[in-house]
Order: structure tokens, then sequence, then C-alpha cells
């Protein structure tokens, strides 16, 4: 498999009273045309991690790497000027929550046009079409209403659907999706997720998904990295899931309920300093 | 609510703006009520007789008594306050002691100057502002944004007067750029004929640019210095509204999408902050229409703040009360333009409204 993104020894910090601390210690990993799952608990730097390859670790944090590369193209170097073509164009990103990730005061349709970067061969009508034909992808029943609606007047799960159809729009090469469903209703998780899967799956794009929850995770992913303390502590094949080695891992899966019953109080997550070495 | 999203269309559309335009009205009828009430209530607090500012202290004690009752004073005081309403709503404030002229025809003369002058003054204020604002948040913590803090810090804590006589010093009296204290030379104050008041406006209707540029270079002055003194608090605001839009997480989609840096800030976070931005705007200008009593005496401004503090320093109830309410109206009636413009701004408040 030819790999889309690589990423050696990433290292973001922050500084802080007490000196620059680090967040993300070390990551490394290689993403083809994939579904790879980040797990770990907050703070454990899985969003950081997302973030940075897009360029947007907020100030005044700093992310470095040995190698930071994205088809062909090294990403530590990149200008401003090739960061506004990658983004959106090869690269994007789902967020959390669509009550904060869309702009209020702009109609779905006008941050969705946003995304096109429709030049001379595009007329304004024809990336209408494409935006509205996007939001019918995203199954949303009636496209042209919710092109005209303002974010507060979809509900979440639909909100979320506008946002997946916003990043996925100008068919980029590589998506992450950072907490995509936490936010939403869990009946509606699934709808959404299911949305999100059949579209990576049919436009060949690699997915790197980004998550607190090992089950949703595993299900969905071809592959799973489990961070902890800012470092990838295991690497799997989701099918593989069962035979974890690292005693985290085994401990994030332990404390999952199990509907046969058995153990109860469900055990609790143990941590031991020397995995975050 | 429910209503105006079901399909139910234009009638329910046509109801609700009716139903708001009822409430609005009323909000502003009980308004002028209350401002009606506290400057009656003034009028009958202040230690100054009414009969003797009509009559002078050396009339004899029948006239006293005559003027008393046709003042209405011996009725009891709802009565008075029926009678001043009746009166109020019918335009007729009195007539002041000091010009011998019904105050509103007073108020017409004088409120232009001070309307044109703080119009000036916040327009430059607001294209100073908000940019200089939007600089700082974008630059945070960097040498722009220690510069355009301690630039507004001056604006906001130098006395008026003292910049006010610093400035005719230096570009009048020293480098001729503007001319002097009033509105207009005395060579052209009758060469136009006075439609609005406003004389920025009357010499570019009627076409006579050498009066335009007289009265411009008049009313510069006093109006940059208004405007600096806005423009600190404007460009502070802008600058506290738009570090909070930037750390919003839309703004990072924006990023996400490859939208170009000046599109984030001018288009996606400045349109946010514009919403609260218009109160603040709508109350600096207030401020400035109420008179700035100061500016308008190192400038010799003929205008409300001089009105009124002339009418003070003479007792002159009529006029005072009569100013006051023109003030109140002046923050009413700008209140309610920003509650229009925050409807127009924000999406999410045209629904509820």
């Amino acid at each position: 498999m030819t790999s889309l993104l690589t990423i050696e020894d990433l290292r973001i910090t922050f500084p802080s009273r007490q000196g620059p601390s680090e967040v993300v210690r070390g990551v490394s990993f290689t993403l083809g045309r994939e579904r790879l799952g980040i797990v770990g608990e907050s703070g454990s730097g899985k969003s950081q991690t997302g973030r940075a390859i897009l360029g947007l670790t907020p100030p005044p944090g700093k992310a470095t790497a040995r190698v930071l590369d994205f088809d062909g193209t090294d990403l530590r170097a990149a200008s401003a000027a090739t960061w506004r073509r990658l983004r959106g164009a090869r690269m994007s990103m789902v967020m959390q929550d669509p009550k904060f990730s869309l702009n209020p005061v702009m109609t779905i349709g006008r941050q969705l046009m946003e995304a096109l970067k429709f030049g001379a061969s595009e007329t304004r009508a024809e990336a209408r079409t494409r935006a509205l034909a996007m939001l019918e992808a995203v199954q949303i029943r009636d496209p042209e209403r919710v092109f005209r609606a303002y974010p507060h007047e979809l509900s979440g799960g639909m909100g979320q659907r506008a946002m997946i159809a916003m990043m996925l729009v100008a068919e980029p090469d590589l998506l992450i999706a950072d907490e995509p469903t936490s936010a939403l209703d869990v009946t509606v998780q699934v709808e959404v997720l299911r949305i999100l899967d059949r579209l990576v799956s049919e436009r060949g794009m690699g997915l790197l998904f980004i998550s607190h929850d090992l089950r949703l995770v595993s299900s969905f992913c071809d592959r799973v990295l489990v961070m902890y303390a800012g470092r990838v502590v295991e690497e799997l094949k989701a099918s593989e899931l069962t035979q974890a080695q690292h005693p985290y891992t085994r401990g994030l899966m332990n404390c999952l309920p199990k509907i046969e019953g058995g153990q109860r109080p469900l055990p609790t997550l143990e941590r031991d300093a020397a995995w975050a070495r | 609510m429910a209503a105006s999203f079901s399909r139910g269309g234009r009638e329910s559309a046509l109801l609700r703006v009716l139903w708001t335009a009822v409430k609005i009205l009323a909000t502003v009828a009980l308004t002028f009520l209350g401002l009606l009430v506290v400057t009656f209530l003034i009028g009958r607090v202040v230690p100054v007789d009414p009969v003797l500012a009509v009559i002078g202290d050396r009339a004899p004690q029948s006239v006293y008594d005559r003027v008393y009752v046709e003042l209405g004073l011996d009725r009891p005081l709802y009565e008075q306050f029926w009678i001043y309403l009746q009166k109020v709503l019918a335009g007729d404030f009195g007539e002041s002691f000091l010009t011998k002229r019904a105050i509103v025809d007073d108020i017409a003369r004088v409120f232009p100057a001070t309307l044109e002058l703080a119009t000036v003054g916040i327009l430059i204020g607001t294209c100073f502002g908000i940019p200089l604002g939007v600089w700082a948040a974008v630059r945070q913590g960097r040498l722009a944004d220690q510069f355009v803090r301690v630039f507004g810090l001056i604006g906001y804590s130098a006395p008026i007067f003292w910049l006010g006589l610093l400035a005719l010093l230096a570009f009048y009296a020293r480098l001729h750029w503007v001319a002097g204290p009033g509105r207009i030379d005395i060579a052209f104050e009758y060469s136009i004929t006075p439609k609005t008041g406003l004389l920025l406006l009357d010499s570019a209707m009627q076409g006579k640019w050498d009066v335009f540029a007289n009265v411009f270079s008049h009313i510069i002055l006093p109006a940059a210095l208004l405007g600096y003194y806005s423009m600190a608090y404007i460009s502070r605001m802008t600058r506290s509204f738009m570090l909070n839009e930037l750390a919003q997480e839309y703004v990072t989609t924006a990023r996400v999408k490859g939208v170009p840096e000046w599109r984030i800030i001018w288009i996606h976070a400045l349109r946010n902050a514009a919403v609260p931005l218009v109160t603040v705007v709508a109350l600096s200008y207030a401020n400035l229409l109420e008179g700035s009593v100061l500016t308008e005496t190192v400038f010799a401004w003929p205008g409300l703040g001089q009105y009124l503090t002339n009418s003070l320093q003479n007792s002159d109830m009529n006029a005072v009360l009569g100013g006051t309410l023109v003030i109140g109206a002046i923050f009413v009636g700008l209140n309610l333009l920003s509650d229009l413009l925050y409807n127009l701004l924000d999406p999410r408040v045209r629904r509820q409204a």
C-alpha cells in the first residue's frame, strides 16, 4: 500500500509556567488509503496529533517532527500558501460539535460553497449544484432548505451531516474525524457513522478516526493506535483487539460492560507511571 | 416560533411582524412615560421656584399668587403631571426664561450642530476604531497590539478639553491646516439657506462647495477629537470581541476548509463580533449626541451641550427639562435602532423576535 501520510517522531509542546510541557511525545505512524483509529483518554494527545497534521496546532504550541510527509509534500516546511492549497482540497477534518464548529451567522450553503475553490473551470451555479449533490450524499432529504438554513435551525445530527458534507465536498484524499459523533445522540451516532463510512470507502480516502470509544473505533477501522500520555503505547489490527498486549489497552477493554453480565462492579482503569516513560 | 417554521406562510409571517411592531411600540411608549415622570419630578424637586423664575424676585405678592395659579402649581401633583404630559405630547416644552423663546425652537436651533459634530465624530471613531481593534486582536501581544492599546489609553484618559486646546494650538494657530472655533466663517454664515441645520448637508445640497469646504475645515478638528475619544473605546471593545471570536471552533473549521486568513478575520470573525459591536457603537454615538460640553466650549460650538450648560447655570428649568427629554429620546431611539440591527445581523435572534 502506498502511504498517504508518514509521520515520524511527532512532538507537540506547549509553553507553561513550569517550562515547556510536551503533550505529544514522539508519535510515529503511516496511513494509506485505509481507516486508522486513534483511541485514548482526554489529554492523551490524540486531538493535537490530528490538528498538527493540518498545521493547526493552536499557538503558542509548537509541533516538530523528524518526518511529516503528506503524499510527497513535506509539511514541516509548508508555506501559508501551500497549507491553503492542501487544506480543504486534499485534507480536511470533521470536528466534534456542529453547535460550535459551524459559523452561526452564515448559511450552510455559503459555508459549503467556501470549501469549493471554484475557479475558471466552474461557475457559481455549477458549484452550487455540486454542493447540493453533496448534501444529498449525506442523506439530507431537503438539500435546498438546508442550503439556505442557518446552523441553529438544524438539529445536531443534521448539523454534523452538513459538516461532513462541507469537509468532503472538495473530495480530499485524507479526512481526519475528531470525535465526530461524541456530541450526538446515540441513535443519530450510528446514522452519521454509516454515512461517513460509506463516503470514505466509496471515495477511497484515508481516514484518521479519533475517538475515546475503543469499541466504536474497532468496529469502524482497520487498524487502531492506542495513545496514552502523548505516546502510542500499542498498535493493533482492529480484528485482533482481543489479543492486545499492553496493560492499558487491556484495562480499557476490561472496563467495558458485557451484555451477559459478569463482573460487577466494573474494574476501574489502572494507570502506571511507567507507561508514560 | 413553531408556527413560523411551518409552511403556514405569509399570514403568520405578517402577524409576527405586526406583533413585533406592537411590542416595540409599547416598550417605547412605556419608556417615554417613565422618562416624562422623571423629568417632571426633577422639575418639582429642584430648589428653583418656577414662579420667581417667571416674574423675577421684585414682583409683589399679588402677582406671585396669580402666576402661581396660572402655572397650575396649586393643583395636585398628578393633575400637574397630566397637564405636563398633554403639553409635551403637543410639542410644547414651555418657554425659556433666558431666551424668551419656545424651548422647541431653541433645541431645533442647537441640536443640528451637535448632531452634525457627533455624526462626523462617530464616523471617524468607527472607521478607525474597528480596524485598529481587529488589527490588535490579530496581533495579540505583539507590538501592534501594544501600540493600539497605548494609543487608545491616551484617548481614554487624556482630558478632552486639554487635547482640544493643544489641537487648536497646533493645527489652527500654528499650522493653519484647519479653521478655528465655531461652525462656519462669518463671511459664509448667510450664504446658504438653512434647511436641515446640518451645514455640511445643506451646503452640499445647494452645491456650494466653497461653503462646504469651510464648514468641513471647522468641524474636522472637534470631530476628530470626539472620534479619537470614541475610537479608544470602540477599538478596545472590538479587540476583545475579536479575540473571543477568533478562539471559536468555527474559525478552525474555516481554516480546515482552506479559507484565506483575511477572509477568516474580516468575514467570519468580524461578522460575529459585529453583533455586540452594534451596541458599543450606538452607545458611543449616544454619548456624543448628548452634547459634549467641554468640546463644545473649547471649540465655541453652539450645540446642545453648551445650551444645556448655559440653562443649568441660569436655572432655566424648562430648557433643562426639554434638553433632558431630547437626550432621553436619543437613547431610546438608538437602543431601538441597535435592537433592530441585532435582528438583522444575528439570525439566531431573528426567529425569536
